[in-house]
């Protein structure tokens, strides 16, 4: 039977990560995410898994990286500067091909910022964060149901791929009450882990590692990387697009800004401008494909983000010369609403 | 340790040594220095491992330092970690496979430097893990530098005048410090510089692998070991050394048991 409740979005992340069969979770004090340490507290005891309250977030995240390389689905979260702190780890993750999931419900920075929404982590989960190249596979929420939903896909995603994947919220996101619905036949797939650490009775040892000293072992390793990357950039897309075919001026926003953007795109059209949105839900793999498909048509764009502009740049990459990109953000905790952006739409005409 | 093979060829050599009768440890040639350590010790935890026929359930965590490579001399389940997160790691995969049997293996930076909030809070919580803790006073990957666990006076590629007191602190007894936590079951010190003290090193770590499997809780084994290279020193002198200087600052045997 579908159950609806009552949820803020940090409890939905958690919620999603327990449905996808999650049994680990390592994680430690940090506001705005607060509740969903407090919820995989309680739902880790009920389910049977394993819950930690590490000592710092760097052993949270290589609890995680013990426990996935143990073949147990496994997840932290924390905000943004502990996010920074968790960096070295998901380096690692990324580099031994463990999957796991990491959360950020990003604050403002940077530093210690405030505890006020933000996006300004962008370019730190998009393009790298930790040392080496490698990919993360970066989902990004606009409501508390898909705090839910996303959560569950970044466990089937990162299992797919062995490799770890992101949920890219913020702490309006996590606060936020909404009601959710929880889908009464929701299975996680089940994936074969014949890679993992779980003593080699019956088989030869597996080793996980990174460290690759023979000559030219790390350049094949990371190239086996790079094509998993590929691959993923080939398959992995998800994007919504609203009134983008007849659109004049296109909207690029994600998570709680796309839902804010939405609004204020409603608005334009009751006023007789027509603005189309485009809402990227995976951050990276980026649409830049479907970006680029709109600007042949659409004459403007305006991307709208909590930061200074960090998303900005790829959608400039994917619209090149072929249309205008503006930028309108807020920083610091500052949230834009719909008639500010309203505002900016109308000095583009 | 190990069984001399021709370089070229890779067979082995007409004059060596009888093969190994470890299981664990595989009849390969390792990487470490004339008089070091590390060979001696990773023999032992692999010899512990044959005698308790846990070879099929154990999964070892090495660590960053001289023994980073330990998986290729290793023939169980291991993983790497990063610098000193070693019992994170190891936390992590205890607790969702209890019956496994989880040890780390680390070196004085990785344990008592970068990894010095891991190594409490494993302790703390208890966690049913097994630490062989390789105690030779310098980052020997690294050049030489100063560990915590240097002695006092004692030069290195960072001391170079000898560690002082005033500048650098007070070598860290960490054996000491953990077993003042409820959550260690076992701490004991042992050295690996003589055939007798290598016989107790290895009951040592025996006794820490049974307290695992018995769900005990926590068990730590410190080994004070040679490195003759960043001691500028023959091994027969670094091995006078242990017992002469390291082993009067860090006394061997039981520091807790219960």
């Amino acid at each position: 039977m579908t159950k609806k409740l009552l949820m803020c979005g940090n409890e939905a992340c958690g919620e999603g990560a327990i449905l996808a069969g999650c049994k680990f979770y390592a994680g430690y004090p940090i506001t705005p995410q607060n509740e969903l340490t407090a919820y995989m507290a309680k739902r880790m005891y009920e389910t049977g898994g394993s819950f930690i309250q590490a000592e710092s977030e760097l052993a949270a995240v290589n609890m995680v990286f013990g426990a996935a390389a143990a073949g147990a689905r496994a997840m932290t979260s924390s905000s943004s500067p502990g996010v920074s702190l968790k960096q070295e780890g998901i380096s690692y993750l990324a580099a031994c091909e463990i999957p796991a999931v990491i959360v950020n419900m990003q604050r403002g920075g940077p530093g210690l910022g405030n505890i006020g929404p933000s996006q300004a982590d962008y370019f730190q989960a998009v393009k790298g964060g930790g040392h080496g190249d490698y990919r993360l596979i970066v989902l990004a929420p606009a409501s508390a149901q898909e705090m839910l939903d996303l959560t569950f896909l970044a466990f089937d995603l990162a299992d797919k791929y062995r490799t770890p994947s992101f949920i890219l919220g913020d702490g309006l996101l996590g606060q936020m009450m909404e009601p959710i619905t929880i889908p009464s036949k929701l299975q996680p797939k089940e994936y074969q882990k014949p890679w993992a650490l779980t003593g080699c009775k019956g088989r030869k040892p597996n080793i996980l590692r990174s460290l690759l000293l023979g000559d030219g072992a790390l350049e094949e390793h990371n190239k086996k990387l790079q094509l998993k990357f590929a691959a993923i950039k080939d398959a992995e897309v998800h994007c919504q697009c609203f009134n983008t075919k007849d659109a004049d001026i296109i909207i690029v926003a994600y998570g709680s800004v796309a839902r804010i953007s939405k609004a204020a795109m409603e608005a334009a059209r009751a006023k007789g401008i027509k603005v189309g949105l485009i809402r990227p839900i995976t951050l990276w793999p980026f649409p830049e494909k479907i970006i680029e498909a709109a600007a042949r048509t659409a004459k403007k764009f305006l991307v709208v983000e909590m930061s200074a502009g960090q998303m900005v740049e790829d959608v400039r990459l994917a619209v090149g010369d072929k249309a205008k990109v503006s930028f309108y953000g807020r920083m610091g905790g500052g949230v834009p609403d719909d008639k500010e952006i309203l505002r900016e739409i109308e000095t583009l005409i | 340790m190990k069984k001399l093979r021709n370089r070229q060829t890779g067979k082995p050599a007409n004059n060596g040594p009888a093969p190994l009768c470890s299981h664990s440890l595989r009849d390969v040639e390792n990487h470490y220095c004339a008089g070091c350590g590390h060979g001696i010790i990773h023999r032992l935890v692999c010899e512990a491992i044959d005698e308790l026929s846990i070879r099929e359930r154990v999964i070892g965590v090495a660590p960053v330092g001289c023994a980073v490579i330990a998986y290729d001399y290793w023939d169980f389940d291991v993983t790497e970690a990063a610098h000193g997160r070693t019992p994170a790691v190891a936390t992590g995969i205890k607790r969702v496979r209890p019956n496994n049997i989880v040890f780390t293996y680390q070196g004085d930076g990785d344990l008592a430097a970068i990894g010095t909030a891991e190594i409490i809070h494993a302790a703390n919580r208890g966690e049913n893990i097994t630490v062989v803790f390789v105690n030779n006073g310098v980052y020997g990957m690294t050049g030489g530098q100063m560990a915590p666990t240097t002695l006092a006076g004692q030069k290195t590629a960072t001391t170079i005048h000898g560690r002082s007191l005033r500048r650098e602190g007070y070598p860290l007894k960490i054996l000491e410090m953990l077993s003042v936590l409820p959550g260690t079951k076992y701490a004991e010190r042992v050295a690996v510089n003589s055939a007798h003290e290598v016989l107790r090193a290895k009951r040592a770590i025996l006794k820490a692998f049974k307290m695992q499997m018995e769900g005990k809780g926590f068990s730590i084994v410190e080994v004070l070991s040679m490195c003759p290279t960043y001691w500028g020193m023959t091994p027969i002198q670094a091995a006078d050394r242990i017992k002469n200087e390291v082993a009067t600052f860090y006394p061997l045997g039981v520091i807790k048991s219960c």
